[in-house]
């Protein structure tokens, strides 16, 4: 009998149960889109703590750093599109909560994925020069080209993490997976930045589905970059997951006033909604559509 | 028809864009993307334009409709090439912008434990580096227009040629404006100076409501009232709901 590839499915669980304090996260998506949200609220749930979190910023930097959860902050941006200044976070940042942030252009952001992802220790870029990112971050460093132009660039450091967390539309169990949205966004530069990642996906399909209808050009993430898969449908509520479902507006806009309000508004949401397992999240949250439908 | 303030913003902001030739222009907000639009239509048909998502689209769409046919995909990854490769003009709002026209998106107060925390720094400190950059201002005040930005994100001319080559080669902001006047940064030094003035607005309420210095080249004329075509591109093709005057009142 012939072998084939090692089958990496886990829960949700056993994702968040090799995480450890104090590892850097990266986490994919971007802002409102594609987030790996189920894996995040794992980790609410946890007793992770001290972690360094890398993220193109959504609601996962609004949950984790409310939850209290980071010690260090790398950003260019925290967002939620339709309400364009996260509550949690701007909360955290005005209340001094975040111990150390890292603050970063998005151009920078992405070069530091790029040197991670090539094993190389920075590269240099334009973006930064002449800004405050250098100024809030004097350790980043600039370079001198070596060539005739003798230009001074941003050395922009490797952006490295211990684990990625990616959500993807459709996976197979040995973790290739594809994107059927319209934006891959940087998720397949972040596994290659992580020493481990994982994805979780809407669907697990057989290796020869992912392609059976979907061009190959989206098979975004190939197996060898992929340490452990997770069926979860939903998975990426209250954040886009195209086509499978939009943004959750009227989630988000509860969520956003949660968070915005008073302590007693917030702890409301979270014991409507976090206080469980994910099974107790999809069920309070097709309990609150279904309110919104009557 | 008469024009709006709005439809005078959106004139203006086209203008912008007149010049650019074949390049991606990509509009941050309502007003952006209503000027760049009109830009396409009529000034500069040359111009690249986004669904703002994911999508280059051959012909501009009304304000959030689904353009029918597409011409080129850019998910965000594209846009950092295409902003390092400089073929676009990016056009910014800004939370606080300095008489050196530098912007601020990050932080209100001070930066470590900020009074006010903004979007962060978002993609603005490589765009002014890389590429032509304008601002819209859609509530011109003394709270906007600073003498100096509490946080550095869009890096005005000064200061990037005070951090050398690298950094002052591409560094081109265009136009700033506002509600109530157009803006260049050619006055001395590197410093705002006042283009024009939207109809029905005095100059003195322009000064008193910019909390810097501002430099005045002699008289300043009014900036120009849309054209009948821009009107009716505006009215019955771009914006025929109205979404502009959410962000530009009707007076």
């Amino acid at each position: 009998m012939t072998k084939g590839p090692r089958d990496k499915r886990m829960t949700i669980d056993e994702v968040v149960a090799t995480l450890e304090d104090g590892i850097t996260l990266g986490i994919g998506g971007w802002g409102p889109r594609r987030k790996p949200m189920a894996l995040v609220r794992a980790i609410l749930r946890s007793d992770l703590k001290d972690l360094t979190l890398v993220s193109w910023g959504g609601a996962d930097v609004g949950l984790l750093v409310r939850a209290g959860k980071v010690r260090k902050l790398v950003y260019a941006f925290v967002s939620l599109d339709s309400v364009p200044l996260e509550p949690n976070f701007q909360k955290a940042r005005q209340e001094g909560t975040i111990p150390e942030v890292v603050e970063l252009d998005e151009g920078m952001f992405q070069t530091g994925l790029h040197a991670a992802a090539q094993r190389l220790p920075f590269l240099p870029t334009r973006a930064g020069l002449g800004s405050d990112v250098l100024v809030n971050n004097p350790w980043i460093r600039t370079v001198t080209s070596p060539y005739a132009d003798g230009q001074e660039l941003v050395a922009v450091p490797a952006l490295e993490f211990d684990v990625a967390l990616v959500h993807l539309n459709r996976a197979d169990r040995h973790g290739n997976a594809t994107y059927l949205g319209p934006d891959p966004y940087f998720d397949d530069l972040f596994c290659l930045a992580a020493k481990r990642a994982y994805v979780s996906c809407e669907q697990i399909v057989d290796t020869a589905g992912l392609t059976v209808d979907t061009p190959v050009q989206r098979l975004l993430i190939s197996r060898m970059m992929v340490d452990g898969v997770v069926e979860t449908p939903n998975g990426a509520h209250f954040t886009t997951c195209t086509p499978d479902y939009e943004r959750d507006e009227r989630f988000q806009r509860a969520y956003a006033a949660a968070a915005g309000g008073t302590d007693d508004e917030w702890a409301a949401f979270e014991e409507r909604f976090l206080a469980g397992d994910e099974a107790a999240y999809q069920a309070a949250v097709t309990a609150f559509a279904e309110e919104a439908a009557r | 028809m008469t024009p709006t303030r709005a439809d005078v913003c959106a004139a203006a902001i086209a203008d912008a864009f007149a010049d650019d030739g074949e390049l991606f222009a990509s509009p941050m907000g309502l007003l952006p993307m209503l000027g760049v639009r009109l830009a396409r239509l009529t000034s500069n048909p040359d111009l690249v334009i986004s669904d703002g998502e994911s999508l280059f689209l051959a012909s501009p769409p009304p304000l959030f409709a689904k353009g029918d046919v597409v011409e080129g995909w850019i998910p965000f990854r594209r846009v950092f090439d295409v902003v390092a490769h400089g073929k676009r003009h990016v056009m910014m709002g800004a939370t606080q912008v300095d008489k050196h026209g530098n912007q601020n998106i990050s932080a209100i107060g001070d930066f470590a434990q900020p009074e006010r925390q903004l979007l962060g720094s978002r993609g603005a400190p490589g765009n002014t580096v890389n590429n032509r950059t304008s601002y819209w201002v859609p509530k011109h005040s003394a709270r906007v227009f600073v003498e100096k930005v509490d946080v550095v994100t869009g890096v005005g001319p000064k200061l990037a040629k005070a951090a050398g080559p690298g950094a002052s080669r591409y560094n081109d902001i265009h136009r700033i404006v506002s509600n109530l006047a157009v803006f260049d940064l050619h006055g001395p030094d590197d410093t705002l100076r006042l283009l024009s003035v939207h109809p029905g607005v005095s100059y003195d309420e322009v000064l008193s409501a910019t909390g810097c210095d501002v430099h005045v080249d002699g008289a300043v004329p009014e900036t120009r009232l849309p054209r009948t075509e821009e009107l009716i591109l505006i009215n019955e093709v771009l914006d025929p709901q109205g979404l502009r005057f959410k962000e530009v009142p009707q007076e």
